[in-house]
């Protein structure tokens, strides 16, 4: 890697770089500041949303690739593997439904929230403090709200595509017997969001890397993946452990995607509280990621 | 002036050494600095290996338990649901572990940290770096072992004496994965190549008989996870924590053996057509 | 065509100068630290002004207020008569802004990195796939346009800031330590560029703690140490004011030069003794050196040279700028 050899900067041609931008035959003119200023107020999220969609673009051969391996190998092991030891001891524990068709709106709604574990966790991270790239942007007309706001366009994007991956394969398994089941791609977007939206704050507020992210990795998200009735029903587990489900947004998505692809039998209150939840705990997530950004960075 | 001629002498007895500058015989003094930073590293993140197969356990053995009932164990008897499991999660753990270690630690360690660059300065060789960086994986799953089984043993689920010998086994498990990984670590270059090896785990994870006998495939499916470590593995540990040994016992602790001396070979080779240009 | 975007000041109308920016006791505190303490400047169009001090000093936080990123604790500021603080967005559209520490986006090509930030000012890819294309041109980084920004050297990266910051066309460009950290050769095609700029009227506002850059490429410049302006005016001006025309430097070994002081009193207008060396200021340099021979006294080295921008700081501020 060399510098390129000093040119001479008068054997060079006048560069057209100049304020009134005139090069011979043709006129390009960046719009007046005003306008700038005017197009970044009203749409500057979606701007930074098409960064973070461009960089996602680099390793999207990834992306696709987790998103249809993942649900195929877990739906292939424990839906049908893992079903030879379920239904032929307890055929009627899973509201009257295939073990397969139990699991994977459950799967459904983790594999969202595993996302929003990573999306949400390393990005922003490297948005403050590693690579910086939020500096970036900041310098620009972009507000800090608006950063993190096409952070979250980009990532709720990422969660409906690969949900619409999923529920396919879902499909194909034949494990969406509903009409409805389609919805259930809303819920686990709503799911990822309302876990993710809370985390995003909190990665927003780490000044230093301590291994912070693996901790939450191995003791919100995998004991919330285990504890969420996702496998078998929350009221198989003893009381102990059963309010880890109740406030676990694996456990509210799970319970209202089930109720989408199959038609689950639970009073509509119950249906009302996963909906609101959820989208409690979306806001909440996101009342606190802005705050957070915009303190960060306006120090 | 002694101390340049010492030096000398010591120059010239490692060219005459076997693997010569590769290797000075000193992995201790690296698995003396990574003792040293795991001391001021965060405890937290080190303990938190440990509840992954636990949370595991717990969750499926009592919960799925709970749905399932009893199984048949490796020797034909009825065992709970949890038992069965149990080594499989041991052997799960053993093989994350080892493969975190020498896969994306080590990656991370020479593409970002440029930690080795600075070590290969010294007169430490690659060589000592990477069975420096095997020990200390290997240390960290005898500790993880050893702490699993205890929590079987309180979830009362050890039920003979040589379940102890679990401990060891997956230290064994734990030496394949990790000397074969970190042959397999030197040839990637970007982090997107390093999501390869997690494409390889899930599957092996899923459908090495972890939760439920093999006996669901068709035949030549269960050839194909046969063929695989992890299944070896499985199948050790769970003999051994029913202390029913088989001649299998014999082939499974085999495929190790075969599967670390490989390794090794792969690791050696790699790291002398890496650093000895 | 906008008020603003009016040419150099020579041009014009004999009016009162339009200052682009102006800074009236501008303070920021970051809990007990004082990192900016009570600052005032005016900066018209087209000029070249820079902030001149040694790290520390209050120079990237007075940028970070500048470009509304950073808020301030008091005072007055503003950009093209805009409060940055309460027209954030406002002011940054009139701005090109070359940070510290480069923030580009490495997981993007070169040219990517371009059009993404052009998009941040709401321009169409129409403009900005030509404009690109010109400012890597312009950047001497052509031949990379399809590179990752990670296989770029330390000075091209900086001049991929640089060609970044100039996507919206900005009359306004603030570089903050725009060479800090790059080979001699790397500053020299980047100082190059931003004469260039210069010369169409692009008003300039750099930090720097290199004199050389200072003088080279700023009209007028404040020095700043501790968060205070200590002095202000044009390189030339500073020098003719806070230090005599030429310096004799004298080293008599790093065990002599501290005790050496009392047997040079007399010669010169004025002496620093440094920990390496000894600095004489005078008029008549070789003068000053005959005189010292003549004294009998014998230096290892002797130096006669030009007064320079490091001397005005090191008069006003008792210590040297760089280490």
């Amino acid at each position: 890697m060399t510098e390129p050899s000093p040119r001479m900067p008068a054997a060079r041609p006048a560069t057209a770089v100049s304020a009134d931008s005139t090069t011979v035959g043709r006129t390009l003119r960046a719009h007046p500041p005003e306008v700038s200023a005017a197009r970044a107020r009203r749409w500057g999220a979606f701007y930074y949303a098409e960064q973070v969609l461009r960089v996602m673009k680099g390793y999207g051969w990834s992306i696709f690739l987790y998103s249809v391996g993942q649900p195929a190998a877990y739906l292939f092991a424990m839906g049908v593997g893992l079903a030879t030891l379920v239904d032929t001891n307890a055929v009627s524990a899973f509201g009257g439904v295939s073990y397969i068709a139990f699991i994977a709106p459950a799967l459904l709604v983790s594999a969202a929230v595993m996302t929003a574990g990573t999306e949400f966790t390393f990005p922003v991270m490297d948005g403050f403090k590693w690579r910086r790239v939020y500096y970036g942007p900041h310098a620009s007309p972009l507000t800090p709200e608006q950063i993190a706001a096409g952070q979250i366009i980009a990532v709720t994007l990422r969660f409906l595509l690969q949900s619409v991956i999923y529920f396919v394969i879902v499909a194909l398994f034949g494990a969406s017997p509903s009409g409805w089941g389609w919805g259930s791609v809303l819920v686990a977007t709503l799911a990822g969001l309302s876990f993710g939206l809370p985390l995003m704050a909190y990665a927003a507020s780490i000044k230093e890397d301590k291994g912070q992210f693996a901790m939450v990795m191995r003791f919100i998200v995998m004991p919330l993946f285990l504890f969420s009735g996702t496998f078998f029903p929350l009221d198989t587990l003893p009381v102990l452990v059963r309010w880890i489900g109740w406030i676990s947004p694996i456990w509210h998505g799970t319970e209202l995607g089930r109720v989408m692809t199959f038609g689950y039998e639970e009073s509509p209150v119950l249906t009302i509280i996963h909906v609101v939840f959820l989208l409690a705990l979306a806001w909440f997530g996101w009342v606190l990621t802005k705050r957070q950004f915009v303190r960060r960075m306006g120090q | 002036m002694t101390v340049l001629t010492q030096g000398h002498a010591v120059t010239d007895e490692a060219r005459n050494r076997r693997f010569g500058p590769l290797y000075s015989r000193n992995a201790r003094a690296v698995i003396g600095r990574g003792l040293m930073a795991t001391k001021s590293s965060n405890w937290m993140v080190m303990l938190s290996g440990f509840f992954e197969p636990v949370l595991f356990l717990i969750s499926m053995g009592v919960g799925m338990g709970a749905v399932v009932g009893n199984v048949s164990g490796p020797g034909g008897q009825e065992i709970s649901y949890a038992a069965y499991i149990a080594p499989a999660l041991l052997a799960v753990s053993a093989m994350n572990g080892a493969v975190y270690d020498s896969t994306w630690n080590v990656f991370f360690k020479m593409n970002f940290a440029k930690l080795y660059q600075g070590m290969l300065y010294t007169s430490l060789g690659p060589v000592d770096v990477a069975i420096g960086e095997i020990i200390l994986a290997l240390l960290r799953g005898l500790l993880y072992a050893t702490g699993f089984t205890a929590v079987m043993g309180l979830m009362g689920l050890i039920t003979t004496p040589w379940a102890l010998l679990m401990i060891p086994a997956s230290v064994l498990i734990a030496f394949g994965f990790a000397s074969f990984g970190m042959g397999i670590t030197s040839f990637m270059k970007t982090f997107q190549q390093m999501d390869w090896v997690n494409f390889i785990m899930l599957p092996m994870f899923l459908f090495s008989a972890t939760f439920y006998p093999l006996s669901v495939y068709p035949e030549y499916i269960q050839w194909l996870i046969q063929a695989m470590p992890l299944w070896h593995g499985v199948e050790l540990l769970r003999q051994i924590s029913a202390a029913s040994f088989t001649p299998a016992t014999a082939i499974h602790v085999g495929y190790y053996l075969v599967m670390i001396v490989l390794g090794l070979m792969l690791t050696t080779g790699r790291l002398r057509s890496l650093f000895l240009k | 065509m906008p008020a603003h975007e009016t040419g150099p000041e020579k041009h014009k109308a004999p009016a009162a100068p339009q200052y682009v920016i102006t800074a009236e006791n501008l303070t920021k505190t970051y809990g007990d630290v004082i990192a900016v303490d009570g600052i005032s400047f005016s900066v018209p169009a087209g000029e070249s002004f820079g902030l001149l001090g040694p790290n520390g000093a209050g120079k990237s936080t007075t940028m970070k207020m500048i470009g509304g990123v950073s808020q301030r604790t008091s005072g007055n500021l503003t950009i093209m008569g805009l409060d940055p603080e309460q027209n954030g967005p406002e002011v940054r559209a009139h701005l090109g802004v070359v940070p510290q520490q480069d923030n580009l986006d490495e997981e993007l090509k070169v040219r990517d990195n371009l059009l993404v930030y052009g998009r941040y000012f709401g321009l169409p890819m129409s403009y900005l796939k030509p404009k690109a294309d010109e400012l890597l041109e312009f950047a001497q980084l052509t031949d990379k346009a399809k590179s990752k920004v990670d296989a770029l050297s330390g000075g091209m990266k900086r001049r991929l800031t640089i060609a970044r910051s100039l996507i919206n066309e900005p009359r306004i460009l603030l570089l903050d330590e725009p060479t800090t950290g790059l080979d001699p050769q790397a500053r020299h095609i980047l100082w190059d560029r931003l004469f260039r700029l210069k010369e169409q009227g692009v008003t300039l506002i750099l930090t720097t703690h290199y004199m050389d850059e200072a003088e080279q490429l700023c009209d007028r410049l404040i020095v700043v140490d501790k968060g205070r302006i200590m002095a202000e005016g044009s390189p030339a001006a500073l020098i003719r004011d806070y230090s005599t025309r030429e310096v004799l430097e004298l080293r008599f070994g790093s065990e002599r030069n501290a005790s050496i002081g009392a047997e040079l009193e007399g010669i010169g207008e004025r002496l620093e003794t440094l920990p390496d060396r000894v600095l004489i200021y005078t008029h008549d340099g070789e003068a000053a050196l005959e005189e010292v021979s003549g004294r009998g006294l014998r230096p290892l080295t002797s130096l006669v040279r030009r007064s320079s921008l490091e001397d005005v700081f090191l008069r006003l501020t008792g210590r040297s700028l760089v280490d």
